[in-house]
């Protein structure tokens, strides 16, 4: 007894030595170079979109934001209820759900307002991930490692804006050969995507695709700089974000 | 010891069938290197060639959390020369024949990354 118990502490002494000292880490990757931001990348303390809706009359005036956004990012056009969603449009009463008025004007009754990932400030997507797939960066964008996710869609469940899509099929039996845009990758079967603020973009000093396709009816800036785009138009002007009363702080607010 | 001969042989054909592997692995002569197709007009890699055989998984690995985690997409290499970090943007705009280069060493070396069931290879493979 005693002697086993001994032998068992020396063997874990040893081990602890071993890995305090880096005998067992001299097997771990070496790195020798080092990291840093592209000169030109855009950056900010906290992103956040600003949609002036006033500026769209119809559900086609959205169309080159949308096709915009699904082309750079090599969206699949899944028909039915598999499909997989960037940015979309709905109607009124299922974007601002908790605003219940039955006598609003047609333009907005029957009006469609576009949708994406809102980047929320307490994001319940990533509460709930249990990998660490999807996390908030430091500049508030909530941004997904595909590498990560295991498809177990709890992310999906956490998010009250569906903002996010489930490959359910394999995606590049509906995307187009060769793919829109050979820079960015396609996702697998058994993933979740969505919007991230085209972190990619941002990185090289591009806009957001939809922001870009958007003609100034789409602003793009930093929240925590009063001088931005985006503060100035929120200033200036009335903003509603969707289900406000649930606490999450949506990173994307609607002039109406 | 009982039936002494019939156990010595039966530990005997044990040993030799447990190691088969080994005799096998002698026996078929030493690894060869399998001639990967490199750059055509390119010289140097993003870090020296050594290091690359050996490490450019981690690299990898290192590359997608830093561009992914850290927002920091871009490479200093050892040598101070800047490379944007992409798997299809850097990697394979100089390695533009993955089934020549990748494929072939991996095959031989029986690694099978799952890479290209989303990152894009260039064209003239599919
Ligand atoms: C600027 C062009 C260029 C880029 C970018 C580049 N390589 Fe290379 N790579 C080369 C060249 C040229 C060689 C051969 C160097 C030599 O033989 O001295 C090489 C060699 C290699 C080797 C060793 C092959 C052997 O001979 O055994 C590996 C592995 C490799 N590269 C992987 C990568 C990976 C992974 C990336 C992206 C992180 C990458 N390379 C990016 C040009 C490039
Ligand atoms: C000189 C041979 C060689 C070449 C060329 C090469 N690899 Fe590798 N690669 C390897 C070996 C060997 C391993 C496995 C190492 C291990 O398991 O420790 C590996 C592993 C990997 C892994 C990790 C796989 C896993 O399952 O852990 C990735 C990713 C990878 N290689 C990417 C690439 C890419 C991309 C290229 C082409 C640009 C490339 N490799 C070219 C030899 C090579
Ligand atoms: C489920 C799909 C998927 C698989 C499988 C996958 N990737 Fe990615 N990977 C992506 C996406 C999407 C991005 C781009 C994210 C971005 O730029 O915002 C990315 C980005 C990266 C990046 C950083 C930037 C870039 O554009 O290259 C690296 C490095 C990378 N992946 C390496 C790998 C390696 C190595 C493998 C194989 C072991 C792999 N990936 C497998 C989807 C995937």
């Amino acid at each position: 007894m005693n002697n086993s118990r001994r032998t068992f502490l020396k063997v874990a002494g040893v081990s602890a030595f071993a890995l305090t000292t880096g005998v067992a880490g001299a097997a771990q990757a070496k790195i020798i170079g080092t990291y840093e931001q592209g000169d030109k990348a855009l950056k900010a303390k906290r992103w956040a979109m600003v949609i002036d809706t006033r500026k769209f009359t119809s559900a086609d005036d959205y169309k080159p934001l949308i096709d915009a956004c699904h082309k750079a990012h090599n969206v699949p056009a899944i028909p039915g209820n598999q499909e997989i969603k960037w940015m979309w449009l709905d109607h009124y009463d299922r974007v601002f759900t908790d605003d219940m008025n039955a006598n609003l004007p047609d333009k907005f009754k029957k009006g469609m307002f576009p949708l994406l990932c809102n980047h929320c400030t307490n994001p319940p997507c990533v509460r709930v991930c249990p990998t660490g797939a999807t996390y908030k960066m430091h500049d508030g964008i909530i941004a997904m490692d595909y590498h990560r996710c295991i498809g177990c869609r709890f992310c999906m469940a956490g998010c009250p804006y569906g903002a996010r899509s489930f490959n359910f099929v394999d995606p590049r039996k509906f995307i187009a050969d060769p793919v829109p845009n050979p820079e960015y990758p396609t996702r697998m079967i058994g993933v979740v995507e969505k919007c991230t603020f085209c972190a990619e973009r941002l990185a090289k000093g591009l806009r957001p695709a939809c922001v870009e396709a958007a003609n100034g009816a789409v602003m793009f800036g930093d929240l925590d700089d009063p001088n931005s785009d985006v503060r100035k138009a929120l200033a200036e002007n009335f903003s509603i974000r969707r289900k406000p009363s649930l606490g999450t702080q949506p990173g994307v607010y609607y002039l109406i | 010891m009982y039936n002494k001969t019939y156990v010595l042989a039966g530990i005997i054909i044990f040993v030799a069938l447990f190691t088969t592997p080994f005799w096998t692995g002698i026996m078929s002569g030493s690894y060869q290197r399998p001639a990967v197709q490199l750059p055509a007009n390119e010289k140097e890699c993003v870090e020296p060639v050594e290091y690359m055989r050996a490490e450019h998984m981690q690299l990898l690995n290192d590359w997608r959390d830093q561009a992914l985690r850290n927002e920091a997409r871009v490479y200093v290499s050892s040598t101070g020369k800047k490379w944007e970090i992409s798997l299809q943007n850097t990697c394979l705009k100089c390695h533009n024949n993955t089934t020549e280069f990748c494929d072939k060493c991996h095959i031989s070396n029986s690694v099978y990354p799952y890479c290209w069931t989303c990152h894009i290879e260039p064209k003239g493979k599919k």
